[in-house]
């Protein structure tokens, strides 16, 4: 089986295949906290991305070896489920998995105050359920959800976006299919809003430097819109439990009075 | 525990010095160290080159086989680019299978040499769908003083050049090797520059005290036209987008001048 | 001296909190003269200084805290022992038994054995090595009946209640004994399952509403709620059948 691919991505009105602007992100709802085992967790669901997210520790590090007498150990991995792409993925890690998992830790690692925690691990697993381009960044975005989550403390959340160009347009938030396109440009960023600082940059395909200026900075600006959504998702955890706690309060108001 | 405080006090130095805009081992922040290119060392090999940057060293080679496409490119040859740090090249690589490390790097040169489309590989093919030319570059880091992705990439482009692709003609569906070859078909010459971040100051080709005080890296490749064709940041640090930009101009002048020591014009 | 969130304001992770001239409490961190959050919590603030109060959090091993341990692994002189921190605690013989250990004579297991409950006190703790904890005190040792329940570490205080408030209430109204870890880690101990169950529910409810106001009424109309419809259905199904 195999998906048709639109003969051309963006049309004449710069109106892309799946009906969005150029600058426009796909729709992202992200919910935190929704693992009961793990210490945090995250999912988010972008496009037709569907990404988990869970963090274990701090705690006690296997093998000991891998300890760091100064700081904690951030390890994560990135794998995507046999299931997740058009064509069955084998289990195993790929070589392409191992990559984005390292680039992912080091993408995270600078928001993390893995100093206060010295010779213990912080165990991220990020798991592509579905993918659909653009995975590394939600996984960012979700990982970083996840670390808040578990309650470890961090300078910023980190948040994730990738900008790139298709059939000579500057466009953010690239689906697999305009990432696969020939003569275009992807190029994921990772970004702490409050800190202004990049903790992921990558690219493939070819720019000029003005162009990739242009690209860098429309990346920023998704980043920043992520940021908004991150909070938000924070925020609905603590509201709704709020909610429930006001009920029973104003219930018990009520019985009072009776 | 005294070699341990020693290194301590050593990578205190080294970012002491960069803050006032001087390195230990006398460049300037923009200098590489001295690169020697020698090629075609290895007969069995179909191309192959040795960089020497400084210290480090790098051999790679090139061999091409024959072998079946990519399902969505029925009409492409092949690239693939492996990378070894071989146990004698530093006392902190071990044997055994491919780490992340030496997966990034040959995925990084790999990239350059991808997207900058350096190798024809529509000519490398025999039938359609069924049968094409695969090319191996395999890289092998010999000794690690640091960079190995500048070495890597350049070492990998001056195999590449010297790549030679033998004669062949199909039999019983069998590629059969005829006597004579011609010159492996390079349209352009991708070169990666890498930077470590250093108490916020930005240093071209660290070497390896640089990089183990280092808090981030970033390579960018530039292509023949001044184009970049693949980026790559590491380590545990950050940049910000003013950085970024300024590393971007550095590295086409830097580029421009690696370049002219691996393509003879 | 600028503050950006007002009280009980929901933060997040990098949130600037206020500038300059504060001290940065709690579940913050200054850079640059800036206060920012670290946790997800709520904002607040006195004269000096800016604090989060944590959603959640874990915990961190604090010399003289009072916990409740898993035993892990016995070794041959002591305990390796889970108290719910990153770090696991150590409890060597010589801080269980009132005289000096005997290798071969000495039975450790039959002190603590895997998966056995303890209550003790943190002796020693440092960025270096893993906590040291202690038996020999009073109120100490092998928690030998009752059940133990987790809760988030946050809470503990509100459990304990000012002067003791709430966890007095809640032994009284259910006649059990609590004793409580500062690692988020219960132990209840009752005459009957049913008061043990009354009392887990009502610290669950403390819980859950931690920063409620009123809550130490709520929890004692709670219990007695509870008590009274228990004695309601006691009543029924021992009213004779009629014959």
């Amino acid at each position: 089986m195999s998906q048709k691919k639109p003969e051309k991505l963006i049309d004449e009105k710069d109106i892309r295949f799946d009906n969005r602007k150029l600058n426009e992100m796909r729709p992202v709802k992200i919910e935190v906290g929704i693992l009961g085992n793990a210490d945090g967790s995250a999912y988010i669901e972008q496009g037709k991305n569907r990404i988990l997210a869970a963090v274990y520790g701090p705690r006690e590090i296997h093998p000991k070896h891998q300890a760091l007498p100064d700081r904690a150990a951030l390890r994560c991995r990135y794998h995507m489920a046999p299931f997740s792409v058009q064509e069955r993925k084998s289990p195993a890690p790929s070589r392409r998995e191992v990559e984005i998992s390292k680039v992912m830790r080091e993408a995270l690692e600078p928001s993390v105050f893995t100093e206060y925690y010295p010779r213990t691990a912080i165990d991220l697993f990020v798991e592509v359920l579905q993918a659909d381009g653009g995975t590394r960044c939600a996984g960012i975005t979700v990982a970083s959800l996840a670390l808040a989550d578990a309650g470890i403390p961090m300078r910023d959340l980190v948040s994730a976006c990738a900008a790139g160009k298709v059939e000579s347009r500057i466009v953010l938030d690239l689906s697999d299919v305009e990432d696969k396109s020939s003569d275009g440009a992807d190029v994921p960023v990772a970004y702490m809003p409050n800190l202004n600082a990049v903790t992921l940059l990558q690219m493939d395909g070819m720019l000029t430097p003005d162009e990739f200026e242009q690209v860098l900075n429309l990346a920023v600006e998704g980043c920043k819109q992520i940021g908004q959504v991150q909070k938000e998702a924070l925020r609905a955890k603590y509201v709704t439990a709020k909610e429930v706690a006001t009920e029973t309060e104003e219930e018990a108001e009520e019985e009072a009075k009776e | 525990m005294a070699s341990m405080m020693a290194a301590k006090a050593r990578a205190k130095r080294v970012a002491q010095l960069i803050a006032r805009g001087k390195r230990l081992d006398g460049r300037e922040i923009n200098d590489y160290r001295e690169v020697q290119i020698e090629s075609g060392l290895i007969e069995r090999a179909e191309g192959s080159a040795r960089v020497r940057l400084g210290k480090t060293e790098v051999l790679v080679g090139v061999k091409i086989e024959s072998g079946e496409p990519f399902l969505d490119t029925p009409n492409e040859g092949v690239l693939t680019v492996n990378a070894e740090l071989v146990p004698l090249a530093s006392p902190t690589f071990e044997a055994g299978p491919p780490d992340e490390n030496s997966i990034e790097l040959a995925r990084v040169v790999d990239r350059g040499i991808r997207e900058s489309k350096a190798i024809a590989t529509e000519d490398l093919v025999v039938e359609a769908g069924e049968k094409v030319f695969i090319v191996f570059v395999d890289v092998y880091v010999l000794n690690h003083d640091g960079n190995l992705i500048d070495a890597s990439a350049l070492a990998a482009l001056a195999a590449l050049l010297n790549t030679k692709m033998f004669n062949y003609e199909v039999k019983d569906g069998e590629v059969k090797i005829k006597p004579g070859y011609k010159p492996l078909s390079i349209r352009n010459h991708p070169i990666a520059v890498t930077f470590a971040k250093i108490n916020d100051k930005l240093v071209v080709d660290p070497w390896l005290e640089e990089e183990q005080v280092m808090e981030a890296r970033l390579t960018m490749t530039i292509e023949k036209d001044g184009k970049v064709c693949a980026m790559q940041k590491g380590g545990y640090g950050v940049f910000t987008t003013q950085q970024i930009l300024e590393a971007g101009k550095i590295a086409q002048q830097k580029a421009t001048e690696l370049r002219k020591l691996v393509v003879k014009e | 001296m600028p503050i950006f969130h007002e009280k009980r304001q929901l933060v997040t992770p990098g949130d600037l909190l206020a500038e300059n001239d504060y001290i940065n409490g709690e579940n913050t961190y200054k850079e640059n003269g800036k206060i920012y959050a670290t946790r997800v919590g709520l904002f607040d603030h006195d004269d000096k200084r800016i604090f989060v109060v944590a959603l959640k959090s874990f915990y961190i091993p604090m010399v003289g805290d009072t916990v409740i341990g898993k035993v892990l692994e016995v070794m041959l002189s002591g305990w390796i022992v889970d108290v719910r921190a990153p770090y696991v605690a150590l409890l060597r013989a010589s801080d269980a038994l009132e005289r000096p250990v005997r290798p071969q004579r000495d039975d450790l297991p039959a002190l603590f054995d895997v998966g056995d409950m303890m209550i003790a006190k943190i002796v020693a703790y440092d960025r270096t090595r893993d906590p040291l904890l202690t038996v020999l005190e009073r109120g100490l040792g092998k928690v030998a009946r009752g059940q133990t329940i987790e809760i988030t570490p946050t809470k503990i205080p509100r459990v304990i209640g000012k002067k003791g408030s709430m966890i007095t209430t809640i032994k009284n109204e259910t006649g059990c004994q609590v004793i409580i870890g500062q690692n988020g880690r219960i132990v209840i101990a009752g005459k009957t399952p049913e008061d043990e169950r009354l009392a887990i529910m009502a610290i669950r409810l403390v819980e859950q509403e931690a920063h409620t106001t009123g809550l130490t009424d709520r929890v004692t109309e709670m219990l007695r709620k509870e008590k009274v419809e228990k004695s309601d259905k006691e009543v029924a199904e021992n009213v004779p059948k009629e014959t």
